[in-house]
């Protein structure tokens, strides 16, 4: 079966692949792109692991057709650090102990940064219902909520 | 597998190319067709998609609300004018479930899901789906116990009556995890009146049957009297009256069971 030429922006760089019908956005990323940082849980929509930023938008990317991002703009936890520098949202989840294994982390900090770019100033509920998608088993949530709120406190978090 | 996928520019287009190909599916917001697809779903051969802007319009300028099938839930709770669908769409998945999740879609999402469609069967909804034949308006009670058939289709819009207040409408989601989890039960209640005395009861139950269902026999004991707590019990004692809940992980049909007069009682005195 004939591959689909597909083009889009991958964390502010256009990118050109090839993909195979069907092929879920998670696995063109983590395979033909090797951006490693979306991780693949569920494959169901129920962990949130591989939650990226597709136009700004909080996207599952295991259950985003990959032919359906032509164009757009996809955001990674690969793209958020700027060269050696933390972004806040990652300097606030390791001042707060917010990763323990780190699976859910990066979906955990997409989920974060899409409360954050909408609204700077959340409440504890709001950051609550925020990564209400994002499964944790090892934090127990209350590190990553205090993560987000530290991080909203902090100048530059929606950088 | 490999799939072949198929974008069109306009809804007939996708509707013919549905109604042609019995392996093909119609991709909405994904939720549940690359769901099937990662889960090595063989009976999906193509994928088809449709790029008509009709499919994510919203008319609620009127008494009488259109909603594309494309609309998501996200941009329901945008709408101000759509507030009374704000309940059941928050009770919908996580921000990213609700930034895909469609209308449409949720018209198929099997037990547990498909919450939103509980709230449209009590407002008495109509689909309206382009098939083989053309474009025909279809009672959403009719659709859903035909739901199988209308797979080769195209769901176009759902449309209802705007409730005259915000009592009128009530929607309850029972879930072990809050704010997000699969239904125990949902139910959704409207309960038009005049004179103070309900006339056109409607009470929707999601988890209680293979699709959501109409709980019959607690609109009847509702209709004709006001909302008191001699009508709620009699509703509440007839809400599993034709009902045919299953067991899953989440809860027993036995519990479902014993839970829904529980919560039908609460829905309708106003409890939280």
């Amino acid at each position: 079966m004939a591959k689909t030429a597909l083009q889009f922006r991958h964390n502010g760089r256009d990118v050109a692949i090839f993909v195979d019908g069907g092929v879920n956005l998670l696995v063109a990323l983590r395979e033909l792109i090797g951006d490693m940082t979306p991780k693949f849980g569920c494959g169901q929509g129920g962990c949130g692991a591989c939650s990226v930023l597709v136009d700004g938008e909080l996207h599952l990317s295991c259950l985003t057709l990959a032919e359906t991002v032509a164009g757009r703009s996809v955001e990674t936890l690969d793209g958020l650090k700027e060269g050696p520098n933390l972004h806040p949202l990652q300097r606030a989840f390791a001042d707060n102990f917010a990763a323990q294994c780190g699976y859910c982390t990066p979906g955990m900090l997409m989920a974060a940064k899409a409360l954050l770019d909408h609204n700077p100033q959340p409440s504890r509920a709001e950051v609550v219902e925020a990564i209400s998608g994002n499964i944790c088993r090892c934090t127990g949530y209350e590190p990553i909520i205090n993560a987000v709120l530290a991080a909203a406190a902090a100048p530059r978090a929606r950088a | 597998m490999p799939v072949t996928v198929k974008t069109f520019a306009s809804t007939s287009e996708a509707a013919a190319a549905l109604s042609s190909d019995r392996s093909a599916r119609y991709l909405g917001g994904g939720t549940l067709v690359m769901r099937a697809l990662n889960e090595g779903d063989i009976a999906i051969a193509t994928i088809v998609r449709a790029a008509d802007g009709a499919l994510t319009r919203i008319d609620a300028s009127s008494t009488r609300v259109v909603i594309g099938a494309g609309v998501t839930f996200a941009r329901i709770l945008a709408e101000r004018d759509l507030t009374f669908l704000h309940a059941p769409a928050r009770s919908i998945g996580g921000p990213a479930v609700r930034n895909m999740g469609t209308v449409g879609g949720n018209l198929f999402a099997s037990v547990p899901y498909g919450d939103f469609t509980v709230a449209l069967l009590a407002l008495d909804a109509v689909v309206s789906v382009h098939g083989g034949l053309g474009v025909r308006d279809v009672a959403i009670d009719e659709f859903l116990q035909t739901r199988e058939r209308h797979v080769g289709a195209l769901v176009l819009s759902v449309s209802c009556q705007r409730p005259a207040s915000a009592e009128a409408f009530r929607y309850r989601k029972v879930a072990r995890i809050k704010p997000k989890g699969g239904s125990v039960i949902t139910l959704a209640a409207h309960l038009p009146s005049g004179g103070g005395r309900i006339s056109g009861a409607r009470i929707a139950l999601g988890s209680m049957g293979p699709v959501p269902v109409r709980a019959k026999a607690a609109e009847r004991a509702l209709e004709g009297r006001s909302l008191d707590g001699g009508s709620i019990n009699a509703a509440a004692a007839a809400v599993t009256e034709g009902t045919s809940p299953a067991d899953n992980a989440l809860a027993s049909a036995w519990y479902r069971r014993e839970i829904a007069g529980v919560h039908l009682r609460r829905l309708l005195s106003g409890q939280e």
